[in-house]
């Protein structure tokens, strides 16, 4: 169990910003997932939470090496998945596999259920025995709950669910070890995200599979989570034990969106205790200077605009955490104070100069 | 005296040689001044054409939309246009789901929010500009003055969706209408914007029909909720005994669905079997019938009746969950 299946040591993602109209003069980078370290132990399931924007999905398909990395180090079962070339990546893909939020968006509409299946299996020259084929995709549906009846239809005629369990099939035909599953149910009404929720662990104690689930709702995540990584702009800023993390939140942000998602219970709501954060996420292309999240931090001090936090170990429970000051918030030394909201323009992608337009939240910190 | 009483509404969109479909079939539900309600189902279920019916901005052709919608002694269904276009954003206001395609992306923002004080209200141009930046003010967008001259790209979603509330609540109407507000937004926005609606409600006594899908939301703001499904309300009760006590079993098997944040994690989530596909019409019974856990034979044959129960509730249901066993 605790051996590592997957290790991802200071993974960073940047995309060039380009300008000009003959030469492609990079002026600038989106910093979208900055230096992130994590391990993935076999058979559990890592949850990876954050709002949009956060690099979280960057994060996911840099470890499938859908977008190439700009630095850091991954390693899949004592492989350096970075250092493989072509063919090479091409057939370790079949160890990855990877369920993809939007499941009408990401059926090809003119492919039948059974093309859609074979079309991995084709890839991987694992398609010539016809008979063993044909047992292949009748057990794969079978696990995902759909009747061999529908090998002969298309995505359009089937609901959401039943679309997103075909994702999950053909996600598994190839017999994958590591399920990369992006937003999975967050398209989905309610009464079918359970479903498919529980269809996931259910794969998941019969198959023996690794998850990396990637989503914006918490609760979905400490629902099927075993270890939680919470992400803000780019970089890991907490992780812990699904139940850890809600029990004891460390990091501000964590903290702020604890409190923030809303509970089905008007008893418990109208008692909570909320942190509303001001203002909107900066943007990755003009990351603030020191901790990531200072601008909208309640207990920022000047040391966080200096030094930007490592993530630490926190103590004896494996908890880690990105914050100077996490012991002090924790033990109540440190106080909050007002941030006043800063304008956040979804356009400010040009290098950190134009930082100097933005209102600060104090007078006391150096512009971002 | 309610403020709004929706009664028997109905929506039915003709296809070309398929049959009609009845989104919104047969929802009666009222709004008391200053009170909180809130429409609460799943993709499909009607929520929001019966806010878009209330508001008449259906399509003119296609649908024939029947019921009364009276809204201080006028039914909103009957009103001459003009008269309808009088009342929209003065009496009533309403705040859309995606806020970058209900602004016009051509004019800048300050315009926006003066053209409602100009319409409704006579003021100059001038003045109504000045107006618009207090006002953009009052939903929290910092820097106001500079804010106006801007255009709605230049703004982040959280932003937008405020510039949208200050448009509805200019003209400080009585009732606001809000179809899925936050569900575009983040979490930790959504809780910045849900903040300032119930704010801004509980201050200017304005009415406040919530639509919306999310059981969370509602937990924390409506005073009365009305769960529909198919295009009925299949269940209304105060938000406390909603969330205490459902007894619908639709409803009560959409609470145990949703994972909780603060609940015990691991183990199954509850399921509702199906999907929206397997519905039959209301006139053959229950439309949640193929659906539901607790169906008897009564449930198949004919219409169900919406019957009041505790404390000005109601239920539409022949085999409703216990109530010991709910809790």
């Amino acid at each position: 169990m605790s051996e590592a299946l997957v290790e991802i040591e200071d993974l960073k993602v940047h995309f060039p910003i380009k300008s000009g109209l003959l030469f492609d003069r990079t002026v600038g980078h989106v910093y979208a997932v900055d230096g992130v370290s994590l391990r993935i132990r076999r058979g559990e399931t890592y949850g990876l939470v954050g709002e949009s924007g956060c690099g979280k999905s960057t994060l996911g398909r840099g470890l499938l090496r859908l977008v190439e990395p700009t630095s850091g180090r991954i390693t899949f079962d004592g492989t350096d998945v970075r250092s493989l070339k072509g063919e090479q990546m091409r057939r370790f893909r079949r160890r990855i596999q990877m369920v993809f939020q939007d499941p009408l968006a990401s059926l090809d509409p003119r492919q039948s259920v059974e093309s859609l299946l074979v079309e991995g299996l084709k890839a991987h020259g694992l398609h010539r025995d016809k008979a063993a084929v044909r047992d292949r995709l009748r057990s794969t549906l079978d696990s995902v709950g759909l009747p061999a009846s529908v090998l002969n239809k298309y995505p359009h005629e089937f609901s959401g669910g039943q679309r997103q369990r075909i994702g999950i099939a053909r996600a598994l035909v190839l017999g994958p070890e590591l399920i990369v599953a992006d937003e999975p149910v967050s398209a989905l009404d309610v009464s079918i995200q359970a479903q498919v929720v529980n269809l996931l662990g259910d794969l998941q104690d019969s198959l023996g599979l690794t998850y990396l689930v990637i989503a914006h709702d918490l609760a979905v995540v400490r629902h099927i989570s075993d270890t939680i990584g919470v992400m803000y702009l780019g970089s890991l800023v907490e992780e812990a034990d699904g139940d850890q993390l809600y029990e004891r939140p460390l990091h501000p942000y964590t903290r702020a969106l604890l409190s923030a998602v809303p509970i089905p219970d008007p008893y418990v709501e109208d008692r909570r205790e909320r942190i509303l954060l001001a203002g909107d996420l900066p943007s990755p292309a003009a990351p603030p200077s020191g901790c990531r999240f200072r601008t909208r931090c309640p207990w920022s001090q000047d040391r966080c605009a200096r030094e930007r936090p490592e993530l630490r170990v926190f103590d004896d429970s494996g908890q880690r955490v990105a914050c100077h000051f996490a012991e002090e918030i924790r033990s109540g030394a440190l106080r909050m104070h007002e941030v006043r909201a800063e304008l956040v323009r979804p356009d400010a992608d040009s290098p950190p100069d134009v930082g100097a337009g933005l209102i600060q939240t104090r007078p006391d910190l150096p512009a971002p | 005296m309610p403020l709004l009483d929706v009664r028997d509404l109905a929506v039915v969109f003709h296809r070309k040689g398929a049959v009609p479909v009845r989104a919104v079939d047969g929802v009666s539900f009222t709004v008391e001044p200053g009170q909180t309600v809130g429409l609460v189902g799943e993709s499909g279920c009607g929520k929001s054409v019966t806010s878009l019916a209330i508001m008449g901005l259906l399509p003119r052709r296609g649908n024939t939309v029947t019921g009364e919608v009276r809204f201080e002694e006028a039914d909103l269904l009957t009103l001459r246009p003009q008269d309808l276009r009088d009342r929209r954003g003065r009496d009533i206001g309403m705040i859309f789901q995606d806020p970058l395609s209900s602004l016009n992306p051509v004019i800048p923002l300050g315009l926006q929010v003066a053209e409602v004080l100009e319409r409704h209200r006579g003021r100059t141009r001038q003045a109504a500009l000045r107006e618009a930046g207090g006002l953009l003010d009052a939903v929290g967008i910092p820097d106001p003055t500079r804010r106006l001259k801007e255009f709605p790209h230049q703004l982040s979603g959280g932003m937008r969706q405020r510039a949208l509330i200050a448009i509805a609540l200019a003209c400080r109407p009585r009732l606001l209408i809000a179809d899925e507000p936050t569900t575009a937004l983040d979490v930790t926005i959504q809780a910045q914007i849900l903040t300032l609606l119930k704010d801004l409600v509980d201050r200017s006594g304005t009415a406040l029909v919530m639509i919306t899908h999310d059981l969370g939301v509602v937990a924390g703001l409506c005073d009365t909720v009305n769960v529909l499904y198919a295009g009925k309300v299949v269940e209304r009760a105060a938000r406390h005994d909603l969330f205490a006590e459902p007894r619908h079993p639709y409803t009560h098997g959409l609470l145990q669905s949703v994972p909780r944040l603060d609940a015990d994690r691991g183990g199954r989530l509850h399921q509702i079997r199906g999907s929206v596909s397997d519905n039959i019409p209301w006139s053959e019974g229950c439309a949640f019938a193929p659906r539901c856990d607790r169906v008897i034979d009564a449930c198949i044959g004919e219409t169900v009746p919406l019957e009041p129960v505790r404390r000005g509730g109601a239920l539409r249901c022949t085999n409703p969950v216990p109530q010991e066993v709910a809790a």
